[in-house]
């Protein structure tokens, strides 16, 4: 499909869409004029996708540096009356909390949504927070789907509840709801053409602070307020399409009830074992439809809940049973019939159903006990940092250095952050030893370096340091903290897919844009010890680390290379190996620990397809055994 | 349980893995199936193994239960062994011979042979095949996941057409491209169907 097709689409139309891309749809269709993010999986193609389609769509777009910048960008473009979208990982709504709660009481006068990528099974995570918690927290509506089609449709549809009731409406995703591909029908497009010199709408902001200024004496009221849109929501949730019911059941004994991804699951299981359970689906789960979830109860004598990652829709449930007075057991996450970490999919809601209706037959399988040895025996293959990648050439430097200074590795703590470097968690560079969340390599090492007497190294990414490094950075100075921070700065925000960032000429929609410098920056901050290197230059990044770990202040090493993934780099050409000058001291294989370079029967291979001559194991090898690439 | 078919599709990040699978998923919404596929993003572009599940007819869920898929599509020799999970005794075991050493593990490379073997030993379905060579001998390395994409419409159980696979293909994929990917989805067809 071209991408196009999500702007030009007519009504009817059918796309095989990734969900992300169906989000997008969705936001096409609402009308939106101003949307803003940062990048983060599993919510990140929306950007990609946005930052292609936003001049066709009328929607002026952009990579912010953090999620709470773009939340208050969203926020004061629906103050101006224009629909607005963020959107983020799980993760994200953290940093964009403290605006995100406020613009709850605030409200909104054109639409805003939210959407929030929740990450069950961490597959590009720290951590399986439940972003359904912020519903409660800030008090605000949340939808979820749990396939493209209702991705597409919730997103239209939280525009037009958001400005019905002037509240900002989360969309909840999952990792599998947001890396789903499925049959999307597209629906009628909102005119959202320009009204000014630029290609997207412009609004107005009408002032009145009574409203938008939540100083004591107007926030104690917008409290009241944001009750009583509750209140009123709640009679749609329980009258709302989105909460339907599937009747699978003959005798009413058993229901369920699900929502998202674990909905898909559960209705499987039901309906090809032919189990005898009704389902109740909750699309539309905060404010929660007490009033339909007790009717659906009413007759029953015990209830399944799924749900991923927390028991919330559970516990409104058993809330529910005791404010009607029902009688119904339930079985969810409290009672162990499911667990409570981790995704599920149709194994895990079928054995939590097993354990209370007995209907699986047992089906294990065994194999030879060749096939078995050799499950057991298949190497991993675990994501590493790519051939030619410049992280790793830092990496090397600073083990170099760290052990030319007579340190031990346990003298040095590596704070890590979030990137691709954290990679370097693996052998043989060991290079991350603690961390929190984007930014928090700085935070720590101010902690570390009055907490013990160990040497602090600190990695950041270029993307990570202007999201959320630059104020510990501040304090580090401030407050006297002693340890190195090197920036990562490859060009890109790579992990997520390579988007922009403030340190590069391009924004968001691929116009020029001024490059914030990360050297003055760090001088601005006060840092004496300021070094931009060539990461590819070996003897320089250890000559460098010797001299920033003998320091007593905060040291900063900018590492200034482009990721290897950017398209239209040019490259030298792959590492020559002469067979006859190795000395077969491996060093190369096992210390630098390239996916271009393999030991094979004894010898010393240079996987050409994936070298991209960045000759950082030329300068590894001493015996001129691996040699520049003749162009 | 007519049209119901379930492909588990896994290699090596770069491998085309993905799109191989949006090109059947295309190809089924156009016959009017009933199609939802699963995805996982993030590290693919790092070496990382890469899976994605297809799932054709009524289903709710885009990821296949344990034992089953209809089919494991994989693109390189050790993927197949962790895929199997998904199998069960009728699942079509069609995998690329060709080998990409995982350059993290110190664990050694199995032998190839070894792993037709024993899969041969425990399964009724087991198609290798090398299409690595397939995809060099139509025009580029490139060409691999087109050829595993010809072996699919091979399988007598497979509900699409090969013409209805061919179109989206054609819809995904640049026409300079066209001839070659014919005539790798062509060789990988023609690998299993002869």
């Amino acid at each position: 499909m071209n991408l196009k097709e999500l702007v030009t689409g007519a009504a009817g139309e059918k796309q095989f869409l990734l969900g992300n891309e169906a989000a997008v749809r969705g936001v096409i269709e609402a009308g939106v004029s101003i949307a803003a993010t940062y990048p983060g999986t599993p919510s990140s193609e929306i950007g990609n996708v946005l930052s292609v389609l936003a001049k066709d769509a009328n929607i002026y777009f952009e990579f912010s540096t953090n999620e709470k910048v773009a939340m208050e960008v969203a926020a004061t473009a629906a103050a101006s009356g224009l629909r607005s979208f963020t959107f983020m990982k799980h993760v994200g709504m953290n940093v964009a909390s403290d605006s995100f709660m406020t613009t709850a009481y605030s409200g909104v006068k054109g639409g805003m949504v939210i959407l929030s990528a929740d990450d069950p099974s961490l597959f590009s995570s720290q951590n399986e927070q439940d972003t359904r918690n912020y519903a409660r927290l800030a008090n605000v509506p949340i939808l979820e789907p749990s396939n493209c089609q209702e991705v597409k449709d919730m997103v239209k549809y939280a525009f037009d509840l958001s400005e019905q009731f002037n509240i900002p409406v989360i969309v909840r995703t999952t990792t599998r709801v947001s890396h789903m591909r499925g049959v999307v029908e597209f629906g009628d497009v909102r005119d959202n053409s320009s009204n000014s010199d630029n290609h997207w709408k412009r609004g107005h902001f009408d002032k009145d602070p009574s409203k938008f200024v939540p100083v004591p004496a107007f926030a104690g009221e917008m409290h009241v307020r944001l009750w009583d849109k509750i209140h009123k929501i709640e009679e749609i949730t329980n009258k709302s399409d989105l909460n339907n019911e599937f009747n699978f059941a003959n005798d009413k004994k058993y229901g369920l009830i699900a929502s998202s991804s674990a909905y898909n699951y559960a209705y499987d299981v039901v309906k090809f074992n032919g189990l005898d359970v009704d389902i109740l689906k909750l699309g539309f789960s905060y404010p929660f439809p007490q009033e339909k979830v007790a009717e659906f109860l009413k007759d029953l004598d015990e209830v399944f809940v799924v749900e991923e990652v927390d028991p919330i829709i559970e516990k409104d449930t058993l809330t529910t049973i005791g404010a009607k007075n029902l009688n119904v057991v339930v079985h969810g996450k409290l009672d162990g019939t499911f667990p409570l970490y981790h995704e599920f999919n149709s194994d895990v809601v079928a054995d939590g159903l097993n354990k209370v209706l007995n209907f699986k037959e047992d089906s294990s399988t065994s194999y030879s006990s060749s096939l078995e040895k050799l499950q057991e025996d298949i190497p991993s293959r675990a994501p590493v940092l790519c051939a030619g990648c410049p992280h790793r050439a830092m990496y090397y430097g600073i083990n170099i250095a760290i052990e030319e200074l007579g340190l031990k590795p346990k003298d040095v703590i590596f704070a890590s952050d979030i990137g691709c470097y954290t990679l370097g968690i693996n052998p043989p560079y060991n290079a991350a030893d603690y961390l929190l969340s984007m930014g928090s390599s700085v935070g720590d090492g101010c902690g570390f370096s009055v907490s013990t007497d160990q040497k602090v190294a600190s990695f950041i990414g270029d993307s990570t340091f202007f999201h959320s490094g630059i104020s510990p950075l501040i304090n580090a100075v401030h407050n006297k903290h002693n340890f190195v921070l090197t920036v990562l700065d490859n060009r890109i925000t790579a992990m997520t897919g390579g988007q922009p960032n403030p340190g590069i000429p391009v924004d968001g929609m691929g116009d020029e844009a001024p490059e914030v410098s990360i050297r003055k920056l760090a001088l601005a901050c006060g840092c004496d010890y300021v070094r931009v290197i060539n990461p590819f230059n070996l003897e320089q990044v250890v000559k460098t680390y010797r001299e920033a770990f003998e320091r007593d202040d905060t040291a900063v090493i900018i590492s200034k290379a482009p990721c290897t993934l950017i398209k239209g780099l040019t490259k030298k050409p792959p590492v020559d190996m002469i067979e006859s000058n190795c000395n077969k001291c491996d060093k190369c294989v096992n210390e630098l620990a390239c996916p271009a370079i393999s030991k094979i029967d004894g010898s010393i291979v240079i996987d050409k397809s994936q070298c991209d001559g960045c000759n950082v194991c030329i300068q590894v090898c001493k015996y001129g055994a691996l040699q520049a690439g003749k162009e | 349980m007519d049209n119901h078919y379930n492909i588990y599709i896994c290699g090596v990040g770069g491998q085309g893995i993905i799109k191989t699978s949006t090109i059947i998923g295309e190809a089924a919404m156009n016959q009017g199936l009933e199609v939802v596929m699963s995805e996982i993003h993030g590290m693919s572009q790092r070496g990382g193994s890469v899976s994605t599940e297809l799932k054709i007819g009524g289903y709710n869920s885009s990821i296949i239960p344990n034992n089953g898929a209809d089919m494991l599509l994989s693109f390189e020799p050790i993927e197949t062994i962790r895929g199997l999970d998904k199998v069960n005794s009728e699942t079509k075991i069609v995998y690329n011979t060709h080998p990409i050493v995982p350059s993290s593990s110190n664990k050694p490379y199995p032998n190839v042979d070894e792993i037709t073997k024993t899969l041969k030993e425990n399964f009724k379905y087991v198609l290798p095949i090398d299409g690595t060579k397939l995809a060099i001998d139509a025009g580029s390395v490139l060409a691999l996941n087109m050829v595993l994409l010809g072996a699919v419409t091979a399988d007598d159980n497979f509900p699409l057409s090969k013409e209805s696979v061919i179109e989206a293909m054609k819809n995904n994929l640049k026409p300079k491209f066209h001839d070659m990917n014919l005539k790798a989805i062509e060789s990988g067809y023609n690998s299993i169907k002869g």
